[in-house]
């Protein structure tokens, strides 16, 4: 048996090697956004890119976000496969008219005949100590717009392995990128990269039998935690990572929740009209009769998100959603 | 030594950073629209391209008559009928080679069509058994835009993705004075110009946003000025002129192909008819205004000059005549049949494969539309 070296690697690093293989594998590939280029981006997720292939491929736009998607249309119409750069969650909104009335139309609007192959990069969610506009979770406007894919990784290898999915597809992706996770370490082989991952699949990132935790992105690794300090309660809790919010793995899902029979969806998303009002609904229709209590959602609160100082208690934790776990109607089973 | 000390050697200077970017000197529009027919540089325009325009013109309106007919009879759903702007149309398609690209707004039908696309399938998005009835990449014309001056910064980006593939491609943009307000408008401009694509920008600016007047648009002194603060060549043209249209665009195709990098264009020009079929025009301008620019009525402008230079026969006139009867009475004709709809199209095209959800979802219309052939009512 031969061993792989592996080195612990950061999820921002491993974004960076899927943009720079993909370059190279596609000369089609050009990325482009706000500082991308000689600084490599202010996460430095496009750290050295435009030194490698040049700034033609790795182009420093004007700032303007509808003017940078809007152009990447343009380009994808000609041929070229854009990946393009949101600075922040909340920075992306200018561009929501290009994204909803073009980017998302185009393939439906000409029968196929003019397909977007489109990567949108948006770093997003809470918990690095943003101020105002740094922080927000905006998966469920995306997902609420058909014809785009929404995509977030929670391990540094599906970093890689679903953003050179998301530069493959011919549709246009969404790929939602946790920033607190931006500097998790894994071990991951960076020489020899894993495979594409493909998108539309959850993971189970931890097996348990006494309640299903359905979670993505920022959140996955809170409910790990939770999971292990349920432990001490007695529960043995299944740990699912969406991986992709559109499309949607009821598959992955079903089967977890049928096997444990209780469910709580975990997102830093506000609940009300969030992803986990929909992911409950889904659940509920297809589990019935599987199901020992009430979907419950442990979520961001229904509200602007909070100055960095408050953030904590705004952010769903371990307590949280220990909480909610022991809200699953257990006193029945005896 | 203090402020204080320094004070009497102080001299104000500009930032060291500070420098002039550009001379905006060449890139101001001229005092007034430019002109061709009537005056001398009309002798230097070419017979056959004239003739040319004519017929276009001439095939043109009567294809607007046409397609605000098929509204009333319920075969189009909508029409934003450009007549009196049919030398804008005319010319922004003319202007361009095979290998080009256009990139219409609503009102502009009749340039798609002017660049070869088949005139039904050009009015797919009207009568709305589709959105794009036309292929974009048989004709290289971008679909229809709707959410006006979106489609801008994508013709700036095929244009700049072009260039980058070492193709000598251009773009023609078109919007209306209206879509100059919307913040795409001043984005593509500004991306275009910073990045020297091979982009030109026609507005046609036919006086009425539905029925806002251009005063109540913008303070420029022309739109065509606002060229100068992205730093690319503003031109302004009488848009009921033809030869004076295809001129300007084609000088600035010429330049945007050769490496000089975006224009933006301003024809004054007028909107004879409503905003669509649905509108009232009567509500917001009177009929002076209109007799006005009925008077300057592009096709009488350019069969004037034809005919006093002897270019243009009764006999000409008369086929050009002809040939719009015959592409109306093929209009007509084709567009009286129904379309042939398939709901399950409505599946077919969201994505390149449909996702699971999609799938439960087709399943359902399918039984649905079976049930329906089997006359159940539930």
């Amino acid at each position: 048996m031969t061993t792989v070296a592996v080195k612990p690697a950061t999820m921002a690093q491993a974004l960076t090697r899927a943009l720079r293989d993909a370059m190279a594998a596609d000369p089609s590939v050009h990325v482009m956004g706000e500082d991308v280029g000689t600084l490599g981006g202010v996460f430095r997720v496009t750290d050295g890119l435009a030194k490698e292939f040049g700034e033609d491929r790795c182009t420093d736009t004007p700032l303007a976000e509808a003017g940078i998607l809007g152009t990447a249309v343009g380009m994808a119409m000609y041929g070229l496969r854009p990946v393009v750069e949101m600075q922040f969650d909340a920075f992306a909104y200018p561009a929501f008219e290009q994204l909803v009335s073009h980017v998302a139309r185009m393939r439906n609007r000409t029968r196929g005949r003019m397909p977007l192959p489109i990567t949108i990069r948006v770093p997003y969610g809470g918990g690095i100590g943003g101020v105002e506009h740094h922080s927000d979770s905006s998966e469920a406007f995306y997902m609420a717009t058909p014809g785009l894919h929404v995509v977030t990784p929670a391990t540094v290898a599906d970093a890689y392995g679903l953003l050179r999915a998301a530069i493959a597809s011919d549709d246009p992706v969404v790929f939602l990128e946790p920033k607190r996770l931006y500097w998790s370490k894994d071990t991951w082989n960076p020489d020899r990269p894993t495979d594409v991952e493909p998108i539309g699949r959850a993971a189970v990132r931890r097996p348990g039998r006494s309640a299903s935790l359905l979670t993505y992105g920022p959140s996955v690794q809170v409910c790990m935690e939770a999971a292990e300090a349920a432990r001490a309660e007695g529960w043995d809790l299944e740990v699912v990572d969406l991986r992709s919010l559109v499309p949607f793995d009821d598959e992955t899902v079903c089967a977890s929740v049928r096997r444990t029979g209780r469910a709580v969806v975990v997102h830093e998303s506000g609940s009300f009209g969030g992803p986990g009002g929909e992911i409950a609904a889904r659940v509920t229709e297809r589990c019935f009769h599987h199901l020992e209590a009430p979907v419950l959602r442990v979520a961001g609160f229904d509200l602007p998100y909070p100055p960095p100082m408050l953030e904590r208690h705004h952010l769903p934790g371990v307590d949280r959603i220990l909480d909610a776990v022991a809200r699953l109607q257990w006193e029945a089973e005896g | 030594m203090t402020v204080m000390e320094q004070r009497g050697a102080y001299k104000p200077a500009p930032p060291p950073a500070w420098q002039p970017r550009t001379d905006p000197e060449p890139l101001l529009p001229d005092a007034e629209p430019y002109r061709v027919l009537g005056t001398e540089a009309a002798a230097k325009a070419d017979p056959e391209l004239l003739r040319r325009l004519y017929a276009q013109l001439v095939r043109g309106r009567r294809y607007n008559t046409q397609a605000t007919a098929l509204t009333k009879q319920g075969r189009l759903a909508v029409y934003p009928s450009s007549t009196g702007q049919e030398a804008c149309e005319v010319a922004a398609a003319l202007a361009l080679e095979d290998r080009d690209w256009l990139f219409p707004s609503y009102r502009d039908t009749l340039a798609v069509v002017a660049r070869g696309v088949d005139p039904v399938e050009a009015l797919t998005l009207l009568r709305g058994d589709w959105h794009t009835g036309y292929d974009p990449y048989e004709h290289r014309v971008a679909p229809l835009s709707t959410p006006l001056a979106t489609q801008l910064p994508h013709a700036v980006g095929l244009a700049h993705a072009a260039r980058l593939k070492g193709d000598d491609v251009v773009a023609l943009a078109l919007v209306g004075d209206g879509g100059t307000s919307e913040g795409d408008f001043h984005e593509a401009l500004n991306f275009a110009a910073v990045w020297q694509a091979p982009v030109v920008f026609l507005v046609q600016n036919n006086g009425f946003a539905i029925s806002v007047p251009l005063a109540k648009q913008t303070a420029a002194p022309s739109l065509a000025h606002k060229a100068v603060g992205y730093g690319m060549p503003g031109r302004l043209v009488d848009g009921n002129d033809a030869a004076a249209v295809h001129e300007v665009l084609s000088d600035a195709v010429r330049r945007a192909r050769t490496g000089g990098g975006p224009t933006l264009v301003e024809a004054v020009t007028y909107r004879i008819d409503a905003h669509t079929n649905a509108d009232d025009a009567t509500r917001y301008r009177g009929d002076a205004e209109v007799q006005a620019w009925r008077d300057h009525d592009p096709i009488q402008l350019l069969e004037r000059e034809l005919t006093g230079r002897g270019l243009l026969d009764e006999a000409a006139v008369q086929a050009a005549r002809d040939d719009a009867e015959a592409m109306a009475a093929d209009l007509r004709e084709r567009m009286n049949r129904d379309p042939e709809l398939d709901p399950m199209d409505l599946f077919a095209h969201v994505y390149a494969e449909p996702t699971p959800q999609l799938r439960e979802q087709r399943a359902l219309l399918r039984a649905e539309l079976e049930a329906e052939q089997e006359g159940g009512h539930r």
